[in-house]
């Protein structure tokens, strides 16, 4: 966020569809996945308040369709938990880095912020360039909307939808997160050797080193981060 | 089936990493470093992940490579996100047609 913008004064509603309109492309993205993945629940046979349930619940795309996966294998319960926190600890640095924003903003808000932290609605949420928590709840809103509702669609017509109905639009997720971050590497060298170094060591990470492509996430993230945290740097 | 308890376990085990920040950042003072990393991990958690998981999307590697390709230049001009999505989109479509 750039800090130099203060609080904005404007009222509660037009921040809020402000947000909404600025989760658009989440939503995009969000709606053909949330589908597939409650076509997958219901193949596996999830019964659909159960796929509704874990959107609902977790509400984590990845761990999602790992656990359905790993219930089609017959894997354990248990198993499947921990999983599941393996892939989503790496909320913990997006978390992190969202509240840094949000200084003076009350802890219950906060607390309710945290619970629409995705890799997307962070990326959308912190390069926005606005720190409202009203607006920040719209941006949350809209892409838990989003995903609970494809789930539920592709829950429903699971029968008359081909579980690959995601794959060309699979692309849509990076195609933001792109955009997103095109236009801050123009404005800022340093943006390019930031988002550079987490490429090349997260690349490093899974190929080389061969570590879980979660792990290596949190660790390019905050490797990346840290190398460019000197005093005389300015983001 | 039932798998509610996997479930709740699943949305525990999600919800503590989620909501573990709110609660630690407001019992400590943050030190400069720690601010000046916060504020990069945006841009290094975009880096890590767009690359290489949009290499992942299809068996063969270039029509991730294409798709990205296609939405690097589309955001290098500016276009809107809305563009940039649906020029990727319509770019793998097409790669998945021809290579």
């Amino acid at each position: 966020m750039r800090a130099s913008e203060g609080r904005e004064t404007r009222p509660h509603a037009a921040q809020f569809w402000t947000g909404i309109q600025v989760a658009l492309p989440i939503a995009v993205g969000y709606i053909p996945i949330a589908i597939a993945f409650g076509v997958m629940a219901r193949q596996v046979e999830l019964s659909l308040w159960d796929t509704a349930l874990m959107s609902i619940l977790v509400y984590a795309g990845a761990s999602q369709f790992m656990a359905v996966n790993m219930l089609a294998t017959g894997a354990g319960g248990l198993e499947i938990i921990l999983a599941t926190l393996v892939i989503n600890l790496r909320h913990v640095v997006l978390g992190l880095s969202l509240i840094n924003l949000l200084k003076g903003v009350r802890p219950a808000w906060k607390g309710a912020l945290s619970l629409g932290v995705t890799d997307e609605s962070f990326a959308v949420a912190t390069l926005s360039g606005r720190n409202h928590p009203v607006f920040l709840a719209g941006i949350m809103l809209s892409a838990y909307l989003a995903w609970v509702g494809g789930t539920l669609l592709g829950g429903m017509l699971y029968q008359f939808i081909p579980p690959d109905i995601g794959n060309s639009m699979s692309i849509a997720l990076y195609a933001m997160f792109i955009s997103l971050l095109i236009p801050e590497m123009r404005r800022e060298r340093k943006v390019v050797m930031i988002a550079g170094t987490a490429m090349l060591i997260n690349a490093l990470g899974t190929e080389l080193l061969g570590l879980a492509s979660g792990w290596s996430i949190i660790l390019a993230t905050l490797a990346a981060s840290a190398l460019f945290a000197g005093k005389g740097e300015k983001a | 089936m039932s798998a509610w308890w996997i479930i709740l376990g699943m949305s525990l085990v999600t919800m503590v990493p989620r909501l573990l920040p709110a609660w630690v950042m407001d019992r400590m003072v943050i030190p400069g470093f720690v601010d000046r990393l916060l504020k990069n991990i945006p841009y290094a958690a975009l880096g890590a992940l767009i690359f290489p998981g949009v290499l992942l999307i299809d068996k063969n590697p270039v029509i991730g490579l294409i798709g990205g390709g296609v939405a690097v230049v589309l955001a290098y001009f500016r276009m809107h996100t809305m563009l940039v999505i649906i020029g990727a989109i319509a770019a793998v479509i097409v790669a998945k047609m021809v290579v």
